[in-house]
């Protein structure tokens, strides 16, 4: 603004300044304490210096949490989601912006339905539908007495048993967390401000609709996807609950999952310098696409939550 | 232009009929399966009775409810939930809103205080939880030490207020950030004209903000208190999970994470389906609220 106040100014950088130690000084201690031999992490009171033992904490976490493994499988389900999501959204948002099609506006509003209720209030049905996917199918085929049928037309008994068990799957870890609209609103949003005209050239060109979104609606999207992949990203690395109950292999687990295993429990050697070097490694990932990808990360957050 | 069921439609569009069905099919087959379904199940089976091991089902119609509406802990899980998210929403917006106005004041080094404010972001709310846990450990956390050397008993193992303030804290710790967000880009979405005029006027900048900024700010912070509690009814699982595991005795059992324990530990699914009913209930009202921010929203867009 117009005029100088350097003393507000003063206060304002102290205020934020504050703000920087709030976010900065429980890392820096988790990083102390990751950096401490277990003797030095129980003495009261604890250092303010980092220690030599970073390092060897983050290969003995490594080892006992599996983490090998844990990171591949994070990997793959938040890429998975990602790309899930953008590439179902991105479709389905074609659709229902660019066709006009009987049930169109029914379409919408099932999607619309979608966003209203969080995965976390159906937790114990979801889990149904995960630990047998084909389980609707086996009601369509009980209440329409398929095996009854079969065996008056063939004199044969049979007995319809349809399983399809995603548990300790990524696509029981992947699907279920795909299953919200709120990408395809983000893309729909976006699609009604592209310029008519673009449409209509191409429609004069005597461009098929496929070939319309591959060259210029998708091209368009870049940077909307970009800043939305980024979100699922961070989304899909960090879930919890779900990996949690989803995967009772240890080694199908994701590493925020695997995590937990290493947190000190009453009755154990209180190890939390292992726990603090692993969960500085853990949250690394997506710090580092926040930091190095901020300016995308900033739209996608507030453009996502519209 | 046009009917109202043409809502959403380019003008410019094409004729097809088959190849947008085609393009909707994966979107609404995994909403069916993961979603339409789950969600009507969970509504049947709040309605009935069943067995830990599924063999005999009735129907009991509101008794699950009413059976959930007498007990002692889910009364005290409600206590604790809205405790929980008020002083969650209270201490994270106006931390956000502090931090805020300050960016919005300066001009040097606003891009690097806004990258590490942000950071938490990134942080899972589960290893947040972890550092939290471990910062106010009673045995080793280096911030319990400094309370103990004031005089101050801090045991959240114990002591179920102690553990509330724990886990608000790590809760805000990780959400201050989404809040400060949205209003920073608020107070930069005010018109510098009105802005001019009060300072013309000689309004100094703290009245400008409380006098203009903070009114103007008005459905961006309704919108943010109707988030926070979505994050603190729904987001909070890993927190409470990694932290307290609803304990000592209950004082941070909230809703989302009784209704996991119910389901999926005390196998008890009737229950756990009539807590699921009563929080999609609260979860549609909060997104009835959020569509009036959006509503209130286009006409502040300047």
């Amino acid at each position: 603004m117009v005029e100088r106040t350097p003393i507000l100014d003063g206060i304002c950088h102290a205020i934020l300044l504050a703000g920087v130690a709030m976010v900065c000084v429980p890392l820096y201690l988790a990083f102390v304490a990751g950096s401490l031999t277990i003797e030095q992490v129980q003495q009261v009171p604890l250092p303010w210096t980092p220690g030599g033992e970073f390092l060897a904490n983050l290969d003995t976490a490594w080892t006992k949490g599996h983490f090998r493994q844990l990171f591949v499988n994070s990997f793959v389900v938040s890429c998975g989601i990602t790309a899930g999501k953008i590439a179902v959204s991105l479709l389905s948002a074609f659709a229902i912006t660019y066709f006009r099609f009987p049930f169109r506006m029914t379409a919408f509003w099932l999607i619309f339905v979608s966003l209203m209720l969080p995965i976390e209030v159906r937790i114990s049905p979801t889990y149904e539908a995960v630990a047998n996917a084909a389980l609707p199918l086996q009601w369509l085929a009980d209440a329409l007495h398929l095996a009854g049928a079969w065996q008056w037309l063939t004199g044969h008994e049979v007995e319809i048993q349809l399983e399809w068990n995603m548990v300790n799957t990524y696509q029981g870890l992947i699907l279920p967390l795909m299953a919200s609209a709120s990408a395809t609103f983000l893309f729909r949003q976006f699609f009604l401000t592209v310029p008519e005209e673009l449409c209509e050239a191409a429609r004069l060109d005597g461009a098929s609709p496929m070939h319309f979104f591959w060259t210029v609606l998708l091209p368009l999207s870049r940077s909307n996807m970009v800043a939305l992949a980024i979100i699922l990203f961070l989304y899909g690395w960090n879930q919890y609950l779900w990996p949690l109950l989803f995967t009772t292999d240890k080694d199908m687990a994701t590493a925020v999952v695997g995590l937990k295993q290493l947190i000190p429990r009453a009755d154990s050697q209180p190890a939390w310098n292992v726990a603090m070097a692993a969960a500085l490694l853990t949250m690394l990932p997506p710090v580092v696409v926040v930091a190095v990808l901020q300016r995308s990360f900033v739209k996608g957050l507030v453009d996502s939550s519209k | 232009m046009g009917r109202a069921s043409d809502e959403g439609l380019k003008r410019a569009h094409f004729k097809e009929v088959r190849l947008p069905v085609l393009l909707l099919v994966p979107q609404l087959g995994i909403l069916l399966l993961f979603f339409f379904i789950p969600s009507l199940r969970a509504l049947t089976q709040a309605f009935l009775l069943s067995d830990p091991f599924g063999n005999t089902v009735q129907f009991a119609g509101l008794q699950n409810f009413t059976e959930l509406l007498a007990s002692e802990s889910y009364r005290n899980s409600i206590q604790v939930t809205v405790v929980f998210t008020l002083a969650q929403n209270a201490l994270t917006l106006a931390s956000a809103l502090v931090l805020a106005f300050a960016s919005d004041r300066i001009i040097r080094g606003k891009g690097l205080y806004k990258a590490i404010i942000l950071l938490p972001y990134a942080i899972a709310p589960v290893i947040a939880g972890i550092l939290w846990a471990f910062l106010f450990n009673p045995a080793v956390g280096p911030l319990a030490q400094l309370l103990h050397r004031a005089g101050i008993a801090w045991d959240p193992n114990r002591s179920g207020t102690d553990a509330m303030v724990l886990v608000v804290l790590a809760a805000s710790w990780k959400h201050i950030c989404y809040n400060y967000i949205f209003l920073l880009a608020g107070l930069l979405a005010i018109p510098s004209s009105l802005l001019e005029a009060a300072a013309v006027d000689g309004a100094k900048p703290l009245r400008r903000f409380f006098t203009i900024g903070l009114p103007l700010l008005g459905p961006t912070l309704f919108f943010l208190a109707v988030m926070n509690f979505v994050y603190g009814f729904f987001e909070v699982f890993a927190i409470i999970d990694a932290v307290t595991k609803g304990g000592p005795a209950g004082a941070t059992n909230v809703l989302v994470y009784k209704v996991f324990t119910d389901g999926f530990v005390n196998l008890d699914l009737g229950s756990s389906a009539a807590q699921s009913v009563i929080l999609m209930a609260f979860a549609l009202l909060m997104t009835l609220l959020q569509f009036r921010y959006v509503e209130r929203n286009v006409n502040y867009d300047v």
